[in-house]
């Protein structure tokens, strides 16, 4: 059993740490899990890509060609990944970030403004954490509770204080309708 | 023999324990014989013989591992200052130093020798200048005078298409990290004798802790500037000293005070 | 020890200190600067010696003189930098001292790019440094590999007085994967015989790598050369998956030959009997394991990132025995496993010709820009 999840947007919206929190959570369950970003001088203020793998057996590839799951955050991303989504898998889509819906019949669609849902909160910077809410409940490839147990261990000392509205994001998101 | 006759008997002159008891391949008249005595000598006044290693270059010196009675390793082309560093960074309480050529410090291993002493890095170098490459046969250095002729400036040095000499005391002073930097010569007992003050200078520097040392020893290379020992001791006062003047360019304040 | 989730290149680095390392010294440079940074912080933390040098020249060199010294000692680069060590690292090998060095290669020739590669095999492999010497390279494919190849390349070093190299990709530098690290292992007390320490117990030694009589030197040959031998005898290392009915093997190093693992997976999903040989010591290279190998399987494909440089180990190991076909993607661009799988498939259901090179059907194969 092995699950392949790529998370694309700006550098800046959170795209490789929303990766790690799953890759910890994943550890948290003593599943197998390889993070691998896109790195370089397009991480300076460009697109930002990273790929979680997760499985029950050794991990062969981190490389991830048609992952069952991605989050795009914005149109490069969506662009990009639309057509890569494994067939019957999911494409949880920033809306906020788009200007078009996704064409893909034969996977599973989750539409979210997550901007306007973290600004709603308070914070833009749980836009991330409302989009990872929103692939959880589609793909539950790892707990909610563990992804809350690595937000708790891996914030910063001086976010810790952002722990119940990073859970409140998350909540939001996973309440997002789906479209199969 | 009596008491008397044995208070005449008075050792003025003998081999220093930091020198091998062995011949060394240096050519007639070179001075690399006379700055090894002068180094060894100070390793003995300060009694560090037992915790000094040495650094050996490419060039001439290459074995001087083979002279000095004190743990040695040889160093490649011009990265001595760098080997000196990683043993003075694992053993911190041992004397460090680098025998380094022209060639060899101020061409090819210009980067390590500026980095390091820009590091105040806590090493002593012996610069030997003799304005050529004397181990592969008399080219052109980076200190080889403007005019002067060398196996690879046929017609003297020309300072339009091979540029100017490089001044290392003068350059390493205006480091930082430089504690001691000084240029000194081998052509007379006078200046000879006030080498070796230097050199126990730039070794004191060192076993105080006060940052990187440099002398820079004006020397002859008979052999390869086809001159008589005594003709290039001659050359040495009246063509390089110009062009390199003896002083002292970096003398940390500190060092007022200090009495060896 | 619990696991943590470590980047590659971090957990080498924690790994080295853990296995008691005493002096650092590197250069930054894409993709393992992550690697020095660590160690910037935990050498001085430690009270370790730590130096960012002005180039690889000086950090080699640094490292040759620390090496001297008996201390466990190792530097980092990746390719453009490993170039320049090269100097060094011979002479290192000619004075015999030990050391380990961390190549987290990219792309390349020249410049290149900053993506993972192993364009540098057959020059860490195959080379090294100028003269007759071999360092041993160990090629992790994932953290928990690098971190226990890390910690077993001191003790190769010391045991051979050899240059061991830790041979990885740019990928597994900045890959994240859980990993266990050793405890922290006490620094070493006991000096070897052989290092110079300033003469304190009467004896003086002096290291260095010139032999100026050649029948000295050539003395120096054979015993590095016999020295290599026993390193041949006994640190041969490799993983194999799903070889038991194999009848046709994949092999590939480090982040191919992960790669290559899914692709192995998915053609057995599909009832191929085929199998993944990872070597781990590319040198010693697992010469014989391939060559029995090569008596019961029906045919071999080499993965690499590159244009099919240990290729040529695997080919002289199959010796003609059985057909070896290839396939490499180059200059930071990753094979994905369905291409491997595609190759799988073409090797099992068409003829490979016995005759002709393997490297000149993959560039036949690979697409014509211009």
């Amino acid at each position: 059993m092995q699950t392949e999840i790529i998370i694309a947007g700006f550098g800046g919206q959170g795209v490789l740490f929303a990766g790690q929190l799953l890759a910890y959570a994943a550890m948290e369950e003593d599943k197998a899990v390889t993070w691998i970003p896109s790195y370089g001088p397009e991480m300076r203020g460009g697109t930002a890509n990273c790929a979680v793998v997760v499985a029950d057996e050794e991990i062969g590839s981190p490389f991830v060609k048609h992952p069952q799951a991605a989050i795009v955050m914005n149109l490069p991303s969506l662009d990009k990944y639309e057509a890569l989504v494994a067939p019957g898998g999911v494409l949880v889509v920033n809306t906020s970030m788009v200007d078009r819906p996704c064409q893909r019949p034969d996977i599973t669609v989750v539409e979210i403004p997550a901007n306007e849902i973290a600004e709603r909160l308070g914070d833009r910077r749980m836009t991330n954490m409302v989009l990872l809410g929103g692939l959880l409940a589609q793909l539950p490839v790892v707990s909610m509770e563990a992804v809350d147990k690595a937000l708790k261990e891996h914030l910063p000392e001086r976010h810790q204080k952002l722990l119940p509205l990073n859970r409140q994001a998350m909540q939001e998101g996973a309440s997002q309708p789906a479209r199969v | 023999m009596d008491t008397a006759q044995h208070e005449l008997e008075q050792v003025v002159y003998q081999r220093p324990e930091s020198l091998m008891e062995v011949d060394t391949h240096y050519c007639p008249g070179c001075t690399h014989g006379v700055a090894h005595r002068l180094v060894a000598e100070v390793l003995d006044e300060m009694q560090v013989r037992q915790r000094t290693i040495g650094v050996a270059s490419v060039g001439c010196s290459v074995f001087a591992y083979n002279y000095f009675n004190t743990d040695f390793v040889q160093a490649p082309h011009g990265r001595a200052p760098a080997m000196a560093t990683g043993i003075k960074r694992c053993l911190p309480d041992r004397i460090v130093f680098t025998y380094q050529g022209d060639g060899d410090m101020a061409s090819i291993g210009m980067g390590e020798v500026v980095a390091a002493a820009a590091r105040g890095e806590n090493i002593t170098v012996v610069f030997i200048n003799n304005a050529n490459y004397g181990m592969t046969g008399g080219q052109m250095a980076p200190t080889t005078l403007p005019g002067q002729k060398t196996t690879s400036s046929p017609n003297g040095r020309d300072v339009e298409t091979q540029g100017f000499p490089m001044q290392a005391a003068e350059l390493l002073a205006t480091l930082e990290g430089t504690s001691y930097s000084v240029r000194r010569s081998l052509h007379d007992p006078k200046n000879v004798r006030m080498a070796k003050k230097a050199l126990r200078t730039a070794f004191e520097v060192q076993a105080r802790g006060m940052g990187f040392s440099i002398v820079e020893l004006l020397s002859v290379c008979p052999t390869n500037w086809g001159m008589t020992p005594l003709q290039s001791l001659k050359w040495l006062e009246e063509a390089m000293i110009p062009f390199y003047p003896i002083g002292d360019y970096k003398v940390n304040p500190a060092l007022a005070g200090l009495r060896f | 020890m619990a696991k943590e989730m470590m980047k590659g290149n971090t957990a080498i680095a924690e790994a080295a200190i853990r296995a008691g390392l005493d002096a650092y010294f590197g250069y930054p440079i894409t993709p393992q600067t992550e690697l020095l940074e660590w160690m910037s912080v935990r050498m001085p933390e430690l009270g370790r010696a730590f130096v960012q040098a002005e180039s690889e020249l000086g950090a080699i060199n640094m490292v040759y003189g620390a090496a001297c010294t008996g201390k466990r000692v190792m530097t980092s680069s990746s390719s453009p930098g490993i170039s320049l060590m090269m100097e060094g690292l011979s002479y290192i090998a000619g004075t015999e001292v030990p050391m380990v060095l961390v190549n987290v290669m990219r792309g390349g020739p020249g410049l290149g790019n900053i993506a993972p590669a192993q364009a540098d095999y057959n020059q860490i492999v195959h080379g090294g440094g100028h003269g007759d010497m071999h360092p041993i390279v160990l090629a992790p494919a994932s953290v928990q590999e690098a971190i226990d190849l890390t910690v077993l390349a001191f003790d190769l070093a010391e045991k051979y007085r050899a240059i061991v190299v830790v041979l990885i990709d740019g990928s597994l530098g900045q890959m994240m994967e859980p990993g266990e690290l050793p405890p922290m292992a006490p620094l070493k007390t006991a000096i070897p015989d052989w290092a110079v320490r300033g003469g304190d117990d009467g004896k003086r030694r002096t290291l260095s790598s010139i032999y100026l009589n050649p029948p000295d030197e050539e003395v120096t040959n054979l015993r590095l050369e016999r020295r290599w031998q026993e390193v041949q005898a006994n640190e041969v290392r490799y993983k194999e998956y799903y070889l038991e009915d194999a009848r046709y093997v994949v092999t590939g190093f480090g982040s191919a030959g992960r790669i290559a693992l899914s692709a192995v997976r998915a053609a057995r999903a599909e009832g191929i009997p085929v199998g993944l040989l990872r070597p781990i010591s590319l040198n010693p290279f697992p010469r014989q394991v391939i060559a029995d190998l090569s008596e019961r399987v029906e045919g071999f494909l080499v993965t690499e990132m590159n244009a099919g440089q240990m290729l040529d180990d695997v080919m002289a190991a199959v010796a003609g025995r059985k057909p070896v076909e290839f396939y490499g993607r180059m200059g930071g661009v990753v094979p994905f496993p369905d291409e491997i799988l595609g190759e799988i498939k073409r090797m099992v259901n068409g003829q490979v010709p016995m005759s002709g090179h393997p490297r000149d059907r993959w560039l036949e194969r690979m697409p014509r820009a211009n």
